[in-house]
């Protein structure tokens, strides 16, 4: 009994660990913030020194999905595609004002938060943000992923957040 | 000045034509807007359709205007035309034989005024989406509607 208590805990730390450290994220490149993701990606802040470099080009080999400016209602569509078909665990970051909450387009076209489509974990304030809040945002959903249980199930038993 | 050239050349085209920041502006109704276009093409050069909007004024009649701004790029040279269509009846002819560009700029102000181009053929939603209700560029469509395509999280 003692065994598995000490098993079962240090289980979960052990892959938290691991998966914050290797955040492959999926950069989901709409507007202007798109300048803050090249700034915050490259070498003079580096989020490769976060492991949370190495962006991915398709949803199936990522797990960090950053909507980077805004999304229309005709584009909401597209974005929850596209968080479908990321494997789990997956988790989202709505980069910048426009993703968090539509910013200043409260229009009959603009999506007023992305987190109205699919599920969010870290909002970055910022119109746009800058490079230090990202990171900031990085840290803490590092500490997050950390304290999280990981469960590890085949695959028939995972579940999508929502279901 | 080739404004007075244009101005004297169409006289009976437009009902009214004056400066607006060094462009020619010329007000006509919408059953003379294809002959004087064709002129304003074949005979100053106006080679390219830069834009087609529409303004609405509600209290107006008739309420829509339908603007365009051709650009003579041998004369370096704008001109904007205005018609005023219907409410009940947002009608225009269509500027697509002569222009290419009026395929995709009538799309636009179709689907955001509901102006109609006799002769396109072709105007579904080029920013908005199918299924989208209504013209939001109106100024009596609520600021704050919004017309979901995916359904809303709790």
């Amino acid at each position: 009994m003692a065994m598995m208590e000490f098993l079962t805990t240090r289980k979960d730390e052990l892959v938290g660990w691991v998966r914050k450290f290797s955040l492959f994220p999926y950069p989901f490149v709409t507007a202007c913030c798109g300048m803050e993701f090249m700034s915050v990606s490259s070498t003079l802040y580096d989020t490769d020194r976060f492991g949370a470099a190495l962006p991915r080009f398709t949803p199936r080999q990522s797990d960090l999905l950053m909507v980077v400016g805004t999304i229309t209602h005709k584009e909401a569509p597209v974005i929850k595609k596209v968080y479908e078909q990321m494997c789990e665990p997956k988790w989202v970051m709505a980069f910048g004002a426009c993703a968090t909450s539509g910013g200043f387009y409260r229009n009959y076209a603009v999506l007023q938060g992305v987190d109205k489509v699919i599920p969010v974990d870290i909002y970055v304030p910022g119109c746009p943000p800058r490079p230090e809040m990202v990171i900031d945002a990085i840290m803490k959903l590092q500490d997050k992923i950390a304290g999280e249980r990981h469960p590890i199930l085949p695959f028939e038993k995972q579940k999508d957040r929502e279901a | 000045m080739i404004h007075d050239d244009i101005k004297s050349d169409l006289l009976g085209l437009y009902e009214r034509a004056w400066e607006s920041f060094g462009m020619l502006v010329l007000e006509l109704p919408a059953d003379r807007l294809l002959a004087l276009v064709r002129r304003l093409k074949d005979d100053f050069g106006f080679d390219l359709l830069l834009d087609v909007t529409a303004v609405d004024f509600p209290e107006r009649r008739p309420r829509f205007e339908v603007v365009y701004h051709l650009y003579s790029s041998g004369n370096n040279l704008r001109v904007r035309l205005k018609t005023r269509v219907e409410e009940a009846s947002p009608r225009v002819p269509t500027l697509s034989h002569w222009y290419g560009a009026a395929r995709f700029l009538e799309r636009e102000a179709h689907e955001m005024y509901g102006i109609r181009f006799a002769g396109n053929d072709d105007l579904r939603p080029i920013l908005l989406y199918e299924g989208f209700e209504g013209h939001p560029l109106r100024k009596d469509y609520p600021i704050d509607r919004e017309q979901p395509l995916v359904p809303y999280r709790k």
